[in-house]
């Protein structure tokens, strides 16, 4: 476990210091996210329609453009292969980084999410939903994704190919987000939408490991 | 697993394809010949009328588009696992002829679905799912292109098929819970009238004959072509 949140601790570091680019994941965040009043017209009727997809289509883009340093950066300097033949599971290291990729990202989002719906007027009602949503939801952009970094990894400009691949396979993760907090704002339950994004976060939190380990592996020899 | 490791062998696959890709070349057109002859010559919908003759394309391309899919993530498997000379070659050789079924399912449905529904396209949940359908054939398609090893592609093709062969049915279920506008499918509960029904599963056997024909060809040219690229490496290092 101490090498399991070991590689944790390392991966958030890198991630937060000079260079590691996680605050520029949140300022394209918040950067897209106004381009969208800017670009449909000021309408507050229609931007707190369209709000809550506007932040999950943003949130996903926002994964996936820090996504592509999942692995590379690790790949260049070869410090991959040393975490490929250190006594703790490939598999287990994919998670850790994940975990990482997901604290320094997915959650910040989240966070950051009902300022966002602020601007965006959407009902203050739905916040809660909106961020157990994304809590649910940003997980999964990070484990599935982490299957397109680990094919992609050892590919130059591989970061477009990455979002090729991987943007097919979020459409359950948007679709269920984004239903649970329209249900909120239309005075139904969001609960069954919500229970089906956490079983898509419990299916991709038991497979896609197995697959990004392989595909590293692969990508190593 | 005995007759698997049998046809394992490249030059003994060719030889058999060869021998057998003509006659299923001819049954092919046999069958979408009389398939054909007999839906367009079959009564009209009586609500839609000659429209509807559209889904004799649309529905056996609709259907060949998801067990294309389903077979490219057997061979996948089978590649992985065994590491089957041949499972990487038919899952490659698969895709593009996957796609163009989705394809032709997409574009026979918007011609359709102008008449009938009023549009092209509709968001509904039928229409999304082919449409994600056809950008995984196209991710697919492009991570062989993006490798440049043969062996590799195919190892990391074959893992990006079985992540997607997952993914599908739950993307099938979501978005059939986002919006339905589709009509269910009736063909295989025996709820279609003998009229529509034979026609309809003629062309079907004639788009799956089809699909063994070209796949079966593209398999000989991938074959071909690998065994050329071979040579040209052993005569650049010489």
């Amino acid at each position: 476990m101490s090498r399991f949140s070991a590689v944790v601790a390392r991966d958030v570091r890198l991630a937060l210091r000079q260079g590691g680019g996680s605050y520029w994941t949140l300022m394209f965040f918040i950067l897209t996210v106004t381009l969208f009043p800017l670009g449909v017209g000021p309408d507050l009727a229609l931007l707190s329609r369209i709000g809550s997809g506007v932040l999950w289509v943003v949130a996903l883009l926002a994964a996936l453009l820090s996504l592509d340093r999942l692995f590379q950066a690790d790949y260049e300097d070869g410090s991959l292969e040393l975490l490929a033949l250190a006594p703790l599971p490939l598999e287990l290291t994919v998670l850790a980084k994940v975990l990482a990729h997901w604290l320094t990202t997915g959650l910040p989002v989240t966070l950051l999410a009902p300022l966002m719906g602020a601007m965006l007027a959407i009902e203050p009602a739905a916040y809660p939903t909106l961020m157990v949503a994304m809590l649910l939801g940003t997980p999964v952009l990070s484990l599935v994704g982490s299957i397109g970094a680990a094919l992609t990894v050892g590919i130059r400009r591989g970061g477009v190919l990455l979002s090729l691949l991987v943007m097919p396979l979020y459409v359950p993760a948007l679709i269920f987000g984004a239903l649970a907090v329209e249900a909120t704002l239309e005075g139904l339950s969001p609960r069954p939408h919500l229970l089906l994004l956490g079983a898509d976060l419990l299916v991709a939190l038991a497979l896609t490991p197995w697959g990004a380990a392989a595909a590293l592996r692969l990508n190593l020899e | 697993m005995a007759n698997l490791h049998w046809l394992a062998n490249p030059g003994r696959f060719l030889r058999i394809s060869n021998a057998v890709v003509p006659y299923l070349a001819g049954l092919t057109v046999v069958l979408l010949a009389y398939g054909l002859w007999r839906g367009l010559t079959a009564p009209h919908d009586a609500t839609q009328g000659a429209p509807a003759t559209i889904m004799y394309m649309h529905v056996p391309s609709a259907i060949m588009s998801m067990t294309v899919y389903g077979g490219m993530a057997v061979a996948s498997a089978v590649a992985l696992i065994w590491k089957h000379p041949l499972a990487d070659i038919a899952a490659k050789s698969s895709a593009l002829i996957g796609a163009g079924f989705t394809a032709t399912c997409l574009i026979s449905g918007s011609m359709w679905g102008r008449p009938t529904w009023g549009t092209y396209w509709a968001w509904d949940a039928r229409l999304t799912s082919e449409l994600v359908l056809f950008f995984v054939y196209l991710g697919y398609i492009a991570i062989w292109q993006a490798i440049e090893d043969p062996q590799r592609a195919g190892r990391a093709a074959a893992i990006l098929a079985l992540a997607g062969s997952v993914n599908l049915p739950i993307i099938h279920y979501s978005v059939e819970w986002w919006n339905t506008l589709h009509q269910p499918a009736g063909l295989l509960q025996g709820k279609t009238d003998p009229v529509l029904a034979v026609p309809l599963l003629t062309l079907l056997a004639a788009f799956f004959c089809f699909y063994v024909t070209v796949l079966l060809l593209r398999m000989e040219r991938e074959i071909v072509g690998r065994k050329i690229r071979q040579l040209r490496l052993l005569q650049a290092q010489a």
